[in-house]
């Protein structure tokens, strides 16, 4: 049964007539049309649909909407400014060539924010650690690591 | 010159698309209307279908329709039209054709809804009946069934013996003799294959399809639905990974197409990610090695032979036991190569097709030898370099594998190794350091390049090849600007559109030798024509100049000897009256010359494991890989492109592992947290060098393809530190604590 929900997205607020079961990322992409996280399992094991709740990055695809109604939600068109420049972790990521195919690169940009949002100043080891729900099939785990270093900088 | 890129770091031109979610993929075209199609997987691995049962999901408010065997129309009769450009020998997989099944999770029907959650409901309301037949999916069980591994591939090389290995083995004073082993691995990209097929109202399709060759989708659907290739587009502008994935067509997009074409409605199908284990994999494999030296380490008689798994329908072959003749100055070498045909899937190439599991074992095996020599690893590679191919005398086109060893040597410290196993511990971990050496083809095929250059100084360049990650965008924008002498925001690359120019499939790390180049000769068409015009210009210094006398940088031609006699582009476009300048260019390889040369790309691997004493546990603490890769285009996406083999070689060595169980033919870790691949936490420190040397036999740009090579020798390489940290020698990958641990504490 459908009902309508209040979600609290990238700071405005929008009203969902939807299941309240539906996974938040369905809603997301298809009713908001925010293409930034991705569906890469479904099952909360790969990390490409993370976004902030309250600040913390998690995945998205298999929490309920109902219970992302009492949150802040940020996804990854919500981190840069509204002239179009870049959260300083994007930009990092741009710099430091941490794109290969880019699929999973929503959830390491979100994820690293939510990172930083909590250590400011982490190690190489506090990277590794806080990225331990993010997949990467290309390969691209060290220049991640260092473009999160380099952003905890800016 | 501000506008010479080529060699430098440049960022990736997707980079910004790529991290605010602006790049767009397979799944994510939509169009209102669109209907979702959802797989039904089979759940037996031989047999037929009895009866299968669709009327309660056709009962379902909103499902349209359901696709099986009984209800689709006849399409392509042949098998031949089944064939795709990456096509082994035999006869492909045709979904829905008949009631036979031929593998477990063959897609038995389609179901198509107004929504996807319609879809995967009413999917599971389909009753499939099985008459089950018994299957054979192991391969050790079945070795004596084995056929030759011959058959005309595009790639592929025939094994070839040379001289007498019998008798060169029978005589040699020291040998080693090994059996090794891996299981099946699956690509698994991040993205899940997905095709977006779009009903146009005049009948004809544009189809996001998910695939390293748009060219090859769109031949495909051509040939099987009879369709004229006119009304047939396919896009694929982003691939989210691929890695031989996409290759060949895969199920999915049959399925759409049928599915749009019966409904004349545009059909979306993703695959879920447990059906992302229902086709392609890399084939498992058991390899034997004899190798045989004098004790001065010259060695004198090399055999490989290898088991390798195919289906029942297809044969799948790749270069696994062609290797050793590239490396080692030997003239006994014999190559057996054999597949068994089983109740599986086709294997399909996964990166560093045979390559990577094929070097495995042949590096393995030199690590024993050095060993039971007492010689240092390194030491024997170099005593049996080789400057030729031994199984035909060719020299290679260039070949600087004896400075990737040296660089990469020191780099590591490895003249501080202490060969003594066990020999270096570190609190309760023991240190291991291990080497092994990567070959792998620098391969060019034809491809076309288009150019059109604009009054307003803008180049657009375009080819039908992909970008899977790799960045096929940044380097033709790289080429094409330092070409012209334009800066990079003023190029725009196109690429994954059938209506492109031709290109084959971006596999076998050929598209940087080969769309680059053809990309590089068409902007020298343009040049030639705008120094024509600026030829025609009254006064022009430039009257009857060549391409020779003048340089193109900076927007503007310039005399070679004396900078200040120049013209800019725009004034030579405003003066002739022109708008436009297009060129085409077909770039076809220059086989007479290619043809005197082996072409192959090398590298030297140095690894560095720490094993914990007593949990077993291995981690990858450092690796130096130093690559043989002829020139490099851009620093950056080379550098990542060798990073990602070697976290692939990383992952090869300690994780994958496709696990079937045997009784149900299936396999059974298929998902991403049971199908573990490296991640995050298992980062060494990598370290990555390039020693360059322009191949101007391979491309033009003097770049051999990089895709691949970075994974190549990883395995072994960490492999053979394991030994030299534990004194154990596990020769099946990967290498996980339970065979660290059996048989006694390590």
């Amino acid at each position: 049964m459908k009902i309508l929900i209040t979600l609290r997205v990238n700071g405005k607020e929008h009203e969902v007539n939807v299941d309240p079961q539906t996974p938040l990322l369905y809603v997301l992409r298809n009713n908001l049309g925010l293409k930034g996280p991705k569906f890469g399992c479904g099952l909360s094991q790969c990390g490409a649909c993370m976004v902030l709740f309250d600040g913390k990055a998690n995945p998205s695809c298999l929490i309920a909407v109902e219970r992302a109604a009492e949150m802040e939600i940020t996804t990854l068109e919500g981190l840069g400014d509204e002239n179009g420049n870049l959260h300083k972790v994007q930009q990092a990521f741009v710099e430091e060539q941490a794109a290969q195919c880019g699929y999973c690169l929503n959830g390491l940009v979100m994820a690293s924010v939510g990172l930083l949002n909590e250590k400011p100043n982490p190690s190489d080891k506090e990277i590794q650690a806080g990225l331990y729900r993010n997949i990467c099939r290309c390969g691209v785990h060290a220049r991640v690591i260092r473009a999160v270093k380099k952003a905890s900088a800016l | 010159m501000a506008t010479s890129f080529i060699g430098k770091p440049k960022n990736r031109v997707d980079g910004r698309d790529k991290v605010t979610g602006a790049a767009k993929y397979t799944a994510e075209f939509h169009r209102p209307g669109l209907l979702h199609g959802v797989v039904v997987s089979g759940t037996i691995a031989k047999g037929r279908i009895k009866n299968i049962d669709t009327a309660e999901a056709l009962d379902i408010n909103g499902v349209v329709e359901v696709f099986t065997h009984n209800n689709i129309p006849s399409l392509a009769w042949l098998d031949l039209s089944y064939k795709d450009m990456d096509a082994p020998p035999g006869d492909p997989f045709r979904p829905l054709h008949s009631d036979e099944i031929q593998f477990n999770m063959q897609p038995v029907a389609l179901v198509v809804a107004d929504s996807l959650e319609l879809a995967q409901y009413a999917a599971t309301l389909v009753k499939v009946d099985y008459e089950v037949e018994e299957h054979r999916t192991k391969l050790a069980d079945n070795l004596a069934d084995s056929i030759e591994g011959k058959g005309l591939r595009a790639g592929f090389t025939p094994p070839e013996s040379i001289g007498n290995f019998k008798e060169a083995y029978a005589d040699a004073e020291v040998k080693i003799e090994a059996e090794y082993s891996h299981g099946a691995e699956h690509h698994n990209p991040m993205e899940m294959h997905a095709s977006t097929v779009f009903y146009e109202e005049d009948g004809s399709l544009t189809v996001y399809d998910k695939t390293q060759g748009v060219l090859n989708s769109q031949h495909y659907i051509s040939m099987v639905f009879g369709l004229s290739k006119k009304k047939v587009r396919v896009l694929s502008p982003f691939v989210g990974g691929a890695f031989g994935s996409a290759l060949r067509p895969q199920y999915q997009l049959f399925m759409a197409t049928l599915a749009a074409l019966q409904l004349k409605r545009s059909v979306k199908v993703e695959l879920t990610r447990p059906q992302m284990f229902s086709f392609g994999h890399r084939p498992i494999t058991i390899q034997n090695l004899k190798l045989g030296a004098t004790t001065k380490g010259k060695i004198e008689a090399i055999s490989h032979q290898a088991y390798s798994e195919t289906s029942t329908f297809e044969k799948y072959i790749e270069n696994i036991v062609n290797w050793s003749a590239k490396l080692y100055d030997c003239g006994n070498i014999e190559q057996i190569y054999k597949v068994v045909r089983l109740d599986v899937y086709t294997p399909l190439d996964m990166r560093a097709p045979g390559g990577a599991t094929g070097m495995y074992a042949l590096e393995a095996a030199m690590d024993e030898l050095a060993y039971k020599l007492k010689m240092d690893p390194l030491e024997l590679r170099l005593k049996n370099y080789t400057e030729e191919d031994m199984s035909d005398g060719k020299p290679f086109s260039t070949k600087t594998l004896r400075e990737c060893f040296k660089q990469g040597a020191e780099r590591f410290g490895w003249e501080k190794r202490n060969p003594e196993p066990r020999s270096m511990k570190d609190g309760n971990h023991f240190t291991g350091w291990g080497m092994a050496t990567g070959v792998w083809d620098a391969m060019q095929v034809p491809a076309r390049a288009k150019a059109e250059f604009s009054a307003d100084g803008t180049l657009t360049i375009g080819s039908a090849t992909a970008d899977i990650g790799t960045g096929t965008y940044t380097i033709m924008t790289q080429i094409a600007a330092e070409t012209l002498g334009l800066p990079l925001e003023k190029v725009t690359a196109e690429l994954g559109d059938s209506d492109l120019p031709f290109a084959f499939i971006e596999g076998g790390s050929s598209t940087a030798a080969s769309v680059g180049s053809a990309v590089q000769k068409v902007c020298r068409k343009i040049a030639k024509k705008l120094l024509k015009e600026a030829g025609k210009i009254k006064g022009s210094p430039f009257k009857g100049a060549d391409l020779e006398d003048v340089v193109f940088s900076d927007e503007k031609i310039s005399d070679k000897n004396d900078p200040s006699v120049n013209m800019t582009f725009s004034e030579v476009m405003k003066s002739r009256h022109l708008e436009k300048i297009r060129k085409k260019y077909m770039l076809l390889p220059n086989m007479l010359k290619q043809r005197k040369y082996n072409r192959n790309t090398h590298s030297a691997v140095f690894a560095e494991v720490k094993v914990d004493e007593d949990l077993g546990t291995i981690k990858v603490t450092r690796i130096v890989s130093a690559i043989d890769g002829g020139r490099i285009l851009n620093l950056k996406t080379a550098h990542s492109q060798i990073l990602g083999g070697v976290v692939w070689g990383i992952s090869m060595a300690l994780h994958e592992d496709s696990f079937m169980d045997h009784n149900f033919g299936r396999f059974i870790n298929h998902d991403l947290s049971k199908y573990h691949v490296a991640v995050n936490a298992d980062m060494p420190d990598i370290d990555i060098l390039f020693v360059e040397e322009p191949d101007n036999v391979v491309s033009s740009v003097g770049a051999k393809g990089i895709g691949e090579i970075g994974l190549v020798g990883v395995a072994a390489a960490i492999s053979n530190a394991v030994y030299h940290a534990t004194g154990k020698r596990i020769r099946s990958l990967p290498l996980t604590l339970d065979k660290a641990m059996t048989e006694r504490k390590i």
